[in-house]
């Protein structure tokens, strides 16, 4: 990777990372309050930072034609089948269950909240499971 | 009612959530690459594992800078500590069992699905992607049911 895309990727990362902190999204407390009805803040961080991507998507491909630094845009990959709706009602279980989703669990290692680990190695694990029962099929 | 709503205020969440996209735009715009973050649980793996699954090239391709791009992460939330946060490091009340059974159950249903709140929730949804507003909707659903059940479970 060359030292261009090296720092575009870290200072994107670095906008969502200072974003999820900002948001107290970090905070499992603050996600379990939410999909317990008590605050829906994350609604505000789902819906602000949807409407930022939604134009940049639907605009740079038109405007720009290219990437920057890359040679073509992405497109991401999306399927409406067993796996995507089954996967996503075991997501949400396990986000229930923990108040942490994977870009939480990396971010909030940034604030010092070392107990995250234990959600970062639980999610690490999932992963792992999920690809090998993929393969042994 | 906006008290109601948003008992902790709302200007925080909603300028997290404006840099989140930022950082998601950027990304885009400066390289064309799609910032979901469930891929690097998978990506990660097909540098110690030899398995096909974890072989396959949207992996090894993207391994490198989906890194980079989670450090990023970790280096942003430092800097809000830095600059805005506690004195003292972050810490969560919630029970340990709760982090490590809930997280083995994120990491599996995320990469079954392809997506999580950032890939589905930003991503798939600013790509106009019905399969992913569908899983919002079920993940958003299974999540509230499982928030209330671990109440009943005397979990936190």
């Amino acid at each position: 990777m060359s030292f261009s895309r090296f720092l575009a990727v870290l200072a994107s990362g670095a906008l969502f990372g200072f974003g999820l902190a900002l948001s107290t999204m970090v905070s499992p407390e603050v996600v379990l309050g939410f999909l317990r009805f008590q605050d829906y803040g994350l609604m505000l961080v789902m819906g602000g930072a949807v409407c930022v991507t939604l134009l940049v998507y639907q605009l740079a491909p038109r405007l720009l034609g290219r990437p920057l630094l890359e040679e073509q845009f992405a497109i991401r990959p999306s399927l409406m089948d067993r796996d995507t709706l089954l996967g996503a009602a075991i997501f949400g279980l396990g986000w229930g269950v923990c108040g942490v989703c994977p870009g939480p669990a990396i971010a909030g290692l940034g604030t010092g909240n070392w107990d995250l680990l234990i959600a970062l190695a639980g999610i690490a694990a999932g992963a792992y499971l999920q690809g090998w029962l993929k393969d042994s099929r | 009612m906006m008290q109601s709503l948003f008992p902790l205020g709302w200007g925080h969440y909603l300028a997290g959530g404006l840099l989140i996209g930022m950082g998601v735009s950027l990304l885009f715009i400066l390289t064309g690459w799609i910032g979901g973050m469930s891929s690097v649980f998978s990506s990660t793996w097909s540098f110690v594992s030899k398995r096909s699954f974890f072989q396959q090239a949207r992996f090894v391709e993207t391994r490198a800078w989906r890194l980079v791009f989670a450090a990023g992460l970790i280096l942003g939330a430092a800097l809000w500590w830095a600059w805005m946060g506690p004195s003292v490091p972050m810490k969560t009340g919630i029970p340990l069992w709760q982090l490590g059974a809930g997280g083995v159950l994120v990491g599996f249903g995320a990469r079954l699905s392809n997506g999580c709140t950032s890939g589905h929730g930003i991503c798939g949804l600013s790509s106009l992607q019905l399969p992913s507003l569908v899983a919002v909707l079920i993940f958003m659903t299974t999540g509230a049911l499982a928030a209330y059940a671990v109440l009943l479970l005397g979990g936190h």
